[in-house]
């Protein structure tokens, strides 16, 4: 019987993560609706299984997505996360072939140096001996790089690490001594009986030969287990938890599980799931345009899992989705904090340390408490039936331009249609679901929808992609919504909108709301190819910019926004375009304040470009109402 | 009096020792830009409510200035947060948190506290 009393820490610390990870995923899968329980079922049990593992292996042992956003953060986690499973796998395999037995306990392959010391003197032992310090020198290369992020944050591409809390040091302390102290004890046992590899056994023999080696093992062997029996205890209370916890979201998330608008398990989940990277506070504008450093979603994240008043750091936030896109670990950063802007304020807690093990979900997020209808003063009318709406929104009549062009090309491509809100309407909503008030919006969503139903189409075209936003997501109308870009283009290709070609230049500014917040990246840039060059900016698609004029964020001062729109602005007007052209009003009125180069959204440059019809307007009724006449050029 | 065709208004001052300023000041606590305000009622103007209600965004800033809440406290429900005040006001008063705030403020306090 090999056993000696160091390993009772680990062992401890080892059986404790184990039994908590299994109590913690069956809380839940409990909590998780009775739909997501049989999707996650179906998950584990069918075809999604390999695609999971594969995602693990991808992502939680390599990083591929950090190495891909930034090498050497990916490399420090890669040689940690990877390094490890190595070090196990063949620790494991070790134990088993040259150990006394096969089928050993963990702490056997562990502490393999201490109960074998004789071994890996000579031939295929010598060899894995080297493979076993090249794993070691891989983690510790990695754990230097980590040891030198804490203290100097430049040196792994990060402007700002995460801040950290006591127990959070404690851990990482304990994380940090692990590698090291197996070094040592390795070392020094190998250093005593001369056997050890390159890095185990050159450090053994210059050791021994000024301390005594033989004495000196032990403590260090004590040293490890210890280390890695505190980080295995604390590990649910801190950051590390996203470890497990990633697992976990993994499979859910591959099961076809989604935030959605209640909080649940999977938010919980997925709120355990950060690291901390900070890839999401690099990403954000508020961060590196408006010196706002303390919202990012790496701090929301551990605000709610702190169980603090997360109120002023969820509104804070443009809503622009970058961070969203770029978390590696894939969480759903912008529904997230939907939900806690839906909570209003929360009221902090003191915790007991039962608690902080076995948070309690229901205490975060209470329900807001109803209130009378706010908007009785609205009146239903009949509209005019049509076939087509035209919903301009109240972003698009602060920018008549656009508004006047989008008259200009409905009559031009010959459609019957309404303008629903010309003498000015209701707003979409989505101002106030952004403010959390989803009561409040649900009334002016129910006020729009019967009005659109009453008239009969089967089109609404918005010029504004934060009504388009919703209308395609929370009004359930049975009306095709586009987006005008999309309307254009459509009116393009089957020909009923015949143009000119400009011969300018032009970069597009992709809307938060349009592109990473409603997918629609390609349609507004065809209709561009259409009448102008468009040239690349190094900003394009998902890694668009926000204007800053977001309605996302209440608590932005003016002077902060216009610092972000100003940055964005000499970004996309680097290479003297011609015109900066965007497709949201709000866009083109937050970029147009901060540069001299003329912002335009694609609606009054195609307008710009429409072949007047001289002849054919005469000679047939024309279909629209002919209201306006042309020329809104501005 | 009334044979004249005239009569004389009545008596009108902003009494601060009935009128409590605690609404106003739970506001410019957190968003200070509502204290730069000059009313000049750019916000009214363009407002999408004002278009279908007398709702004024100006007259209720002032009248939270004031202390008078009462009239405050059931009107600015009516905004839709649209951001067109936001986007018009030369002052640059991050109008949208003042209406939020407002909101917040009348439901932390319930009554008018005198
Ligand atoms: S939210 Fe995502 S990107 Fe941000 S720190 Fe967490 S894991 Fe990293
Ligand atoms: S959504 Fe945009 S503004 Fe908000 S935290 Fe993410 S990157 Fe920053
Ligand atoms: S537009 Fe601005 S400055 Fe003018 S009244 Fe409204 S909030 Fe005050
Ligand atoms: S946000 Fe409110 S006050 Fe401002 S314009 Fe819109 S409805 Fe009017």
């Amino acid at each position: 019987m090999q056993f000696d009393p160091f390993v009772i820490p680990f062992n401890i610390g080892l059986y404790f993560i184990l039994i908590y990870a299994v109590v913690r995923s069956v809380i839940w899968f409990n909590d998780l609706s009775r739909p997501d329980k049989l999707r996650l079922q179906r998950g584990f049990f069918g075809k999604t299984f390999g695609q999971s593992i594969k995602e693990i292996f991808l992502e939680s042992l390599i990083h591929r997505k950090i190495l891909k956003s930034n090498p050497r953060l990916g490399y420090m986690h890669m040689s940690l996360a990877f390094g490890w499973f190595l070090l196990i796998l063949f620790g494991t395999i070790e134990a088993d072939v040259f150990g006394a037995h096969h089928l050993n306990a963990p702490y056997k392959s562990i502490f393999f140096k201490f109960f074998n010391p004789e071994h890996g003197r000579a031939g295929f032992e010598a060899a894995y001996s080297f493979l076993m310090d090249l794993i070691l020198a891989f983690i510790l290369s990695g754990l230097l790089l980590a040891v030198i992020k804490r203290f100097s944050s430049k040196v792994v591409g990060m402007k700002k690490t995460t801040k950290l809390r006591v127990l959070d040091k404690v851990a990482l302390t304990s994380l940090w001594l692990i590698f090291p102290s197996r070094l040592l004890a390795e070392s020094f046992t190998s250093g005593a009986y001369g056997t050890g590899s390159f890095l185990t056994g050159s450090l053994g023999s210059v050791l021994a030969s000024f301390l005594p080696a033989q004495e000196m093992a032990y403590p260090f062997w004590w040293l490890y287990s210890l280390s890695l029996g505190t980080f295995f205890i604390l590990l649910p209370l801190t950051r590390y938890m996203h470890i497990p916890t990633e697992l976990f979201l993994i499979f859910a998330r591959n099961s076809g599980i989604k935030t959605g608008d209640q909080p649940g398990a999977f938010r919980e989940i997925q709120i355990y799931s950060c690291s901390s990277c900070g890839i999401c506070i690099d990403a954000c504008q508020l961060n590196f345009s408006a010196g706002i450093t303390n919202i990012q979603s790496a701090y929301l994240m551990k605000g709610i899992r702190n169980n603090e008043n997360v109120s002023d750091i969820a509104f804070n936030c443009l809503m622009c989705g970058r961070c969203d896109q770029k978390c590696p670990v894939g969480i759903e950063l912008t529904p997230l904090r939907m939900l806690s802007r839906r909570a209003g304020e929360t009221v902090e807690s003191e915790q007991t340390i039962l608690k902080k093990y076995f948070p309690d979900r229901k205490s975060v997020l209470p329900a807001r408490p109803a209130a009378d209808p706010s908007y009785t003063f609205l009146k239903q009318y009949e509209p005019a039936k049509t076939d087509v709406i035209y919903f301009a929104g109240c972003m698009t009549h602060l920018t008549p331009a656009i508004k006047n062009s989008m008259v200009a090309i409905l009559e031009a491509s010959g459609v019957r249609y309404n303008f629903l809100d010309e003498m000015g309407g209701v707003c979409c909503g989505r101002p106030l679901m952004l403010a959390g008030q989803d009561r409040e919006a649900r009334e002016l969503i129910n006020h729009n929808s019967q009005l659109i139903w009453k008239s009969g189409a089967h089109t609404l075209v918005t010029s504004c992609p934060i009504c388009y936003k919703v209308f395609k997501e929370s009004y359930y109308l049975d009306v095709e919504v586009l987006h005008h870009s999309q309307f254009i283009k459509n009116m393009i290709e089957d020909g009923s909108l015949k143009l000119n070609f400009l011969r300018r230049k032009v970069t597009y500014h992709a809307p938060c709301e349009l592109g990473r917040g409603s997918g629609v990246y390609d349609e507004p840039k065809d209709v561009l190819r259409y009448v102008a060059r468009l040239q690349e900016t190094g900003f394009e698609d998902k890694n668009s910019l926000c204007c800053g004029g977001s309605l996302g964020n209440i608590k932005i001062s003016s002077r902060q926004k216009s610092m972000i729109a100003h940055d964005v602005a000499a970004e996309l007007t680097k290479d003297n375009p011609d015109i900066l052209a965007t497709s949201c009003p709000l866009c083109k009125k937050t970029l147009a304040a901060a540069t001299t180069t003329k912002v335009a959204d694609i609606s009054e440059i195609v307008a710009d470009a429409i072949i007047k019809p001289a002849i054919k307007k005469k000679l047939t009724e024309p279909a629209g109402k002919v209201k306006m006449q042309a020329d809104f050029q501005n | 009096m009334d044979r004249f065709g005239f009569s004389i208004s009545k008596g009108r001052q902003i009494d601060y020792d009935a009128n409590s300023r605690h609404i106003a000041e739970f506001i410019s606590e957190r968003e200070p830009s509502f204290r730069v305000c000059i009313e000049c009622g750019c916000c009214s103007a363009t407002c999408t409510t004002g278009n279908f209600t007398s709702f004024s965004l100006r007259e209720l800033q002032i009248l939270m200035k004031r202390g008078e809440n009462e009239k405050v406290r059931e009107n600015i429900k009516k905004c839709m947060l649209c951001g067109k005040c936001t986007l018009v006001c030369p002052r640059g008063v991050n109008t949208r948190n003042v209406v939020t705030l407002a909101r917040q403020a009348f439901q932390k306090f319930p009554a008018n506290a005198v």
